[in-house]
């Protein structure tokens, strides 16, 4: 622990004004900022994803990456990314079919053949690290909230397990972990992020479908792939300020 | 009555002090250790870069394939555990014949320029695919192999 | 822990949307609650606005809020996976949600209306219960009293006006109480079923409506188990409320289906089908049809047509126990139906109510039961049927 002499007098500052309020400052100086984590600056950053949906080819990679991960419960209920297969007839159908065996873990047997005059795709999802998230409004005690650099993050220890914000998230992105009995969701694989290195599923993913950005970087490629591609967002009309943008995503996508 | 409700607050108000987590609010509506909580895990892939900095050949060899773009951790699975302790934890060789086909058997969903194939109607009937492809460095555009060559044993 | 849930699905669901997550327990929460508002506006009707007629069921229907105001939050703390954290909801409230305000709302309308209104209502009766009795009994009753004895005309008066007083700030925290419970679920953007800024107001209104049907029912049973005879002017009054409350209820709901029906959106035929289907039985039959539709006729049959006493009091009774089943059919099909279909609009999934679980079919009738527990011990400690003698208000 270091604790140079402005800080030491601060507290002890406090420590005299504001007694019920010292004990916690001085265990707040101890237990340090996590801010101030070396080589990692919380206000340098804002993290994004960007999907090309033409490239997935839904081989299920990122979802047993994520398991593995995150250590995500293998039931077929609980996924912090999976895979959708759409399969659109004629290809402008108000009602693709759709299935997400597993979430997309083992892959997708076939089930369709060629030449029945359909349109069909992958496409992955996750948590898309709302600006604007919907979820982090209804948390009744901030256990669940948006860091700042642009991440929607759980505080397992704090969460009630109320299970609002399973309700509040139009995208189906969060679970109840039912060993914690808290809520799970997509952390953009926080603790691998902040050590410079991109997520499992962006990490395992064969086409390069899945991409990590940092828009604050500006020398960050997601850049060029926004400008260069014209994207989508799920569900707009939800006005969540998603960050996870879609290139080549068909408008039957929900 | 009124003495009841003010050591009431009072009570509650000591009780808040003492109950809220430290550091709580001071970057949003939440409690600052968080985020330090969610830093915490140990990494369980250990990405491309820390493969390479031991296995320093394999970079330029995928490089050269079509298979540039490929993880490592995506085919031989996750490997931090390797990675922090190279000698304890050996990765499994994987298995061509099942391996490959995650990716590349033939679907309608699929990108169309994807390659793709009925392993009914593709291969040598050894259910490998090491025979002929190279899985680090495949051909960009695999050339049908000669009728007798792919019946080599 | 449980069987292939999957198995459930009809159609697509997102994988995460298998699971229910909020079970039998979040139905009764919304219900406890109406049924505490509901009684309370019954209550202050005789209080501010001086409707003679419902005097006999003022201090039942007080103690009735009572009982079921301490159940209220049981359901959600049996739900929670950690209730040992609920505090946390007092200490660091997340201002932008809804839920957050829920302990503070519940705590002003337990602690500064209700009981406190109990109190000055029945305090002149406690203290002189005090002093007729002795030993363990005297002691309860002085500390009830706050050890205070004073019963002076004066104190009295000031009780009253106190009360009264209350009695106008409880209105608006009663509807507070429930309408805020329909704005949790109204302000779920993500959920259709959900989402639309009817849901305060229509909550509000189905809260009187159970609130009213259930003080009837309690009046009339408690007449009956006291052999005393039913005060016909005054469950007349009671049904003509609860008629005129039922039928402004019955149009918001019926704007909201409309409007839906009409509008069409992106989620409607998702909802038609589920309503159609999964929805039928608890839907159409019990919440329209049987809960509805019936109970209001019957009312209406009351108000247009002379009927005998006996004929009033079978209706009455009948039409406040299909009201009560309709409203917690209405609950059920807000809470349970916005959870059947998929936000995706491709699929539907069952809802499975276990029995013996902590979230299951049994805590559910024990918390159900247990306000008549509380009101039958409230009951014995301040009794709602003696009049206090010498009262200001009314002298």
């Amino acid at each position: 622990m270091t604790v140079d002499r402005r800080q030491l007098l601060a507290g002890l500052g406090k420590l005299l004004v504001l007694t019920p309020a010292a004990a916690a400052a001085w265990e707040y100086l101890e237990a340090g900022r996590p801010e101030e984590a070396p080589s990692y600056r919380l206000a340098d950053h804002w993290w994004a994803m960007v999907i090309d949906v033409e490239a997935c080819i839904g081989c299920g990679s990122c979802v047993r990456a994520c398991k593995t991960e995150n250590g995500v419960p293998l039931e077929p209920y609980y996924f912090r990314t999976w895979v959708e297969r759409y399969h659109v007839p004629n290809g402008v159908s108000e009602h693709p079919e759709v299935d997400s065996p597993n979430g997309g873990y083992d892959g997708f047997p076939e089930r369709y053949r060629p030449g029945d005059g359909a349109k069909s795709f992958f496409v992955p999802k996750l948590c898309n690290h709302c600006a604007h998230s919907p979820c982090t409004q209804v948390c009744p005690v901030g256990a669940t909230f948006d860091s700042p650099d642009g991440v929607v993050l759980v505080d397992k220890s704090y969460c009630l397990g109320c299970r609002y914000c399973v309700q509040a998230c139009p995208y189906g992105c969060r679970y109840i972990d039912p060993r914690t009995n808290t809520v799970d969701k997509c952390s953009l694989c926080y603790h691998r992020i902040t050590k410079g290195l991109t997520t499992a599923c962006c990490e395992t993913c064969p086409t390069d479908a899945r991409r990590l950005g940092d828009l604050k970087d500006p020398k960050d490629p997601i850049h060029e792939f926004l400008r260069a591609h014209k994207v989508q967002v799920l569900k707009p009309q939800m006005a969540t300020g998603s960050k996870t943008w879609y290139a080549g995503l068909d408008g039957s996508v929900r | 009555m009124a003495g009841l409700f003010v050591v009431g607050l009072a009570l509650f108000l000591v009780a808040r002090k003492v109950l809220v987590p430290v550091g709580f609010g001071e970057l949003g509506h939440f409690r600052t250790g968080a985020i330090a909580d969610n830093r915490a895990p140990k990494l369980v892939h250990a990405g491309r870069a820390a493969c390479a900095e031991c296995h320093s050949d394999e970079p330029d060899r995928l490089k050269s394939g079509a298979h540039r773009g490929v993880g490592c951790e995506a085919c031989h699975g996750a490997l931090g555990a390797h990675a922090a302790a190279e000698t304890d934890v050996k990765p499994a060789r994987p298995d061509t014949g099942t391996l490959c086909l995650g990716c590349h058997r033939q679907s309608v969903s699929k990108p169309a320029g994807f390659p793709q194939v009925d392993p009914k109607e593709h291969g040598d009937g050894s259910g490998s695919c090491g025979g002929c492809h190279d899985p680090h460095a495949p051909a960009e555009e695999p050339k049908a192999p000669p009728a007798e060559e792919a019946k080599k044993p | 822990m449980h069987g292939d849930l999957t198995t459930l699905v009809q159609g697509f669901m997102y994988p995460n949307e298998v699971e229910l997550q909020w079970s039998v327990l979040i139905v009764l929460y919304p219900y406890i609650t109406g049924l505490v508002a509901g009684a309370f506006i019954l209550a202050s009707l005789e209080r501010v606005f001086r409707v003679e007629a419902v005097k006999p069921t003022y201090r039942l229907a007080l103690l009735t809020a009572l009982a079921f105001l301490i159940v209220a939050p049981l359901p959600l703390q049996l739900h929670l996976g950690h209730p040992e954290r609920s505090f946390q909801m007092y200490l660091t409230p997340h201002t932008q949600s809804a839920m957050a305000m829920f302990g503070f709302v519940y705590l002003w309308y337990l602690m500064a209306v209700l009981v406190l209104e109990i109190w000055l209502e029945y305090r002149a009766e406690i203290v002189r219960t005090a002093q007729e009795s002795a030993g363990l009994k005297r002691q309860l009753y002085r500390a009830m009293a706050l050890w205070s004895d004073d019963v002076s005309e004066e104190a009295r008066r000031l009780d009253d006006r106190i009360g009264y007083v209350l009695t106008i700030v409880g209105i608006p925290s009663a509807f507070l109480l429930h309408g805020y419970v329909g704005f949790i679920f109204g302000s779920i953007k993500a959920n259709p079923w959900w989402s639309t800024p009817l849901m305060p107001i229509v909550f509000l209104f189905s809260a009187i409506v159970s609130g009213i049907a259930l003080v009837l029912l309690m009046y009339m049973a408690t007449c009956v188990a006291k052999r005393i005879p039913i005060d016909m002017r005054c469950v007349d009054t009671i049904a003509k409320y609860l008629f005129y409350a039922f039928l402004i209820d019955f149009a918001l709901e019926g704007i909201d289906l409309l409007h839906r029906m009409y509008e069409a959106d992106e989620s409607f035929k998702s909802l038609d089908f589920m309503v159609k289907t999964k929805l039928f039985v608890s839907q159409i039959l019990l919440q329209v049809v049987f809960g509805g539709l019936l109970p209001i006729t019957l009312l209406a049959l009351t108000q247009v047509a002379k009927l005998t006493d006996g004929a009033r009091k079978a209706i009455y009774a009948l039409s406040g126990v299909l009201t009560l089943v309709g409203i917690f059919a209405m609950r059920w099909n807000v809470v349970i139906g916005g959870q059947l279909f998929s936000k995706s609009f491709l699929g539907y999934t069952t809802y499975k109510m276990s029995f013996a679980h902590r979230e299951g079919l049994l805590p559910a009738i024990l918390l159900m039961l247990l306000p008549f527990a509380i009101l039958a011990v409230l009951v014995k400690l301040l009794p709602p049927w003696h009049e206090p003698e010498a009262d200001p208000r009314r002298a």
